[in-house]
């Protein structure tokens, strides 16, 4: 088992399919390329849009009238705070690579050094493969950007802001930037050297913050009224503008992983857009066909769960696997959302765990056997039930540790400083109560 | 004279106005309303979630008349406004006891 692990490793390794640490990188000769910098420069502002405005609009239209200033604030602050805790210590602690070699776990397995806090020795000569390191330190900083605004979405509605920074920046230290590490570190990173397949970061970002939500939604409990009051969406038009915004900045996203306008860059946008347009159709036809009607909110988070699902594919997976992949993810997570979270009553207000946790899972758990090339992908796994194992331990760590880390800072908030708003504040609506202001001043 | 509240469908709102306006009313005032009657409300689903929205909205159209306007404007509206569909609204006629027109200080008839 051992030994099979070591060779599946190595191969994956070979293949360059774990983008290898900065730090390492900046070490050995390189050379500047002018393609691959531009498109990566492209890719960065694609992945900053998903965030602002593009999941700002896709939540902010989902929440009532009187709430869609909180969720576009929480959205751009969270911005601007996870840019900076990224320079001050964040970008160290995801891909400092001080003290780790390939197939020895240590304390450097998990987490970075602080030897690059505040981008020490970041100068604009720095490389990352081709690249200038500060190109890449901006393009990782948008994924650790957009993981803790995922969460917003299971707690819209009732949280407080001040609680929602705290909650972010220790969440971003303590749970991001530890699993960033794991998968991404580079060599003798934890999971990265468990073989785990994580082109973009399904994992990292998606089943890390899904299950965050999860957890959130539960620990600060169901908004007022809920589910007897009707809380339907106050926008969709925002919703799909938002959608389609995600829809293609995920292309900086899972093109841009590649780090260089390659082929592989090529191939993970074409499998991009197959998949997310199969999970569209695959949630609008269940839908039509239990509830009888195909609806503009069904369509996009259809869209939105085959994005998260080819994520961590993108590297490895052909057409026809992004077809199979997208469609079912579009199937599953439409009875996530409806079914599955009617039935257990939690509010995850829109839908973060059903959507991106379930779909990320689904992604990550089918990443291993449609890397085969037997199944028409281009990884070099050969024993598919080997790499679904390796992926599932991949998937069952991070549930684990990020359930366990979230529902620590989830509670410990609660507990010092309170998450939730006062009943009058709620249903004043979180714009007035909060910020004194109001999303809507018609007449 | 007589004060008409009708309750209409919105999209048959510039039908009865052009057809008020041939049976000689002046003015009308326009309000968006919500309410229902026989034809209750509809449901809304969104992510499997149903929500029963009782209120539809309609339009009030506000109109005082003369006793001799009053069969032809009543005859207007509900020419204008029938769908033939459930939900097509109703008519209200009250007495209207005064009128005056605020500028000239004209009364009643002369004021409408």
């Amino acid at each position: 088992m051992r030994s099979k692990l070591a060779r599946l490793l190595a191969a994956v390794s070979a293949a360059a399919l774990i983008p290898c640490s900065a730090l390492a990188q900046t070490a050995a000769p390189a050379k500047l390329d002018s393609g691959d910098t531009a498109w990566m420069l492209t890719a960065t502002m694609l992945v900053l849009l998903m965030t602002i405005p593009g999941l700002a609009l896709f939540y902010g239209g989902m929440v009532r009238a009187k709430n869609l200033l909180s969720v576009l604030m929480q959205c751009f602050a969270i911005t601007a705070l996870v840019t900076i805790l990224w320079v001050v210590y964040g970008y160290s602690l995801a891909f400092d690579n001080t003290g780790m070699t390939a197939g020895t776990t240590n304390l450097h397995s998990f987490i970075g050094g602080l030897g690059h806090g505040m981008l020490a020795g970041l100068t604009p000569g720095s490389l990352y493969q081709t690249v200038p390191e500060a190109v890449f330190v901006m393009f990782q900083m948008t994924f650790a950007i957009i993981t803790p605004a995922l969460i917003v979405g299971a707690i819209a509605e009732r949280m407080k802001f001040s609680s929602l920074l705290v909650f972010t920046a220790l969440w971003f230290t303590l749970v991001y930037l530890p699993i960033a590490h794991m998968v991404w570190g580079g060599p003798g990173s934890f999971l990265g050297d468990l073989g785990v397949l994580d082109f973009a970061g399904g994992t990292v970002v998606h089943i890390n913050a899904g299950i965050a939500g999860l957890v959130g939604c539960l620990v600060i409990g169901k908004r007022r009224g809920y589910p007897t009051t009707a809380m339907p969406p106050h926008n969709l038009g925002y919703t799909l503008v938002g959608a389609s915004m995600l829809w293609l900045g995920w292309f900086g996203f899972n093109a841009g992983s590649a780090v260089a306008a390659n082929g592989s860059a090529g191939m993970a946008m074409l499998v991009t857009q197959i998949a997310t347009a199969a999970a569209a159709i695959g949630w609008t036809a269940i839908e039509w066909i239990t509830h009888r009607r195909a609806s503009v909110l069904g369509i996009a988070s259809g869209a939105v769960a085959g994005l998260v699902a080819i994520t961590p594919a993108a590297g490895t997976c052909g057409p026809g696997g992004a077809l199979v992949l997208g469609f079912v993810a579009g199937v599953v997570c439409f009875f996530s959302a409806t079914s599955l979270k009617r039935k257990f009553g939690y509010d995850d207000s829109l839908d973060v765990f059903g959507v991106h946790a379930i779909a990320g899972i689904v992604g990550a758990l089918l990443t291993g056997p449609l890397a085969a090339p037997l199944l028409g992908g281009f990884g070099t796994v050969t024993d598919l039930g080997l790499q679904l194992w390796i992926q599932f331990k991949g998937v069952s760590f991070t549930v684990v540790y990020s359930a366990v880390l979230s529902y620590a800072i989830f509670k410990g908030i609660a507990v010092t400083m309170g998450l939730r708003v006062d009943e009058e504040q709620e249903q004043i609506g979180l714009d007035l109560a909060l910020h004194e202001e109001r999303g809507y001043n018609l007449s | 004279m007589k004060w008409i509240n009708a309750i209409i469908k919105p999209f048959t709102l510039d039908d009865v106005r052009e057809a008020l306006a041939e049976a000689g009313v002046q003015g009308m005032t326009v309000t968006e309303v919500k309410g229902f009657g026989r034809q209750h409300g509809h449901t809304e689903l969104y992510r499997g979630a149903e929500y029963v929205v009782d209120f539809l909205p309609k339009l009030k159209i506000e109109i005082a008349v003369t006793d001799e306007q009053l069969e032809r404007a009543i005859e207007a509206i509900s020419t204008a406004a029938r769908t033939g569909k459930i939900g097509d609204g109703k008519i209200f006629v009250i007495d209207l006891e005064q009128a005056i027109r605020i500028r000239t200080q004209e009364v009643d008839a002369d004021a409408l």
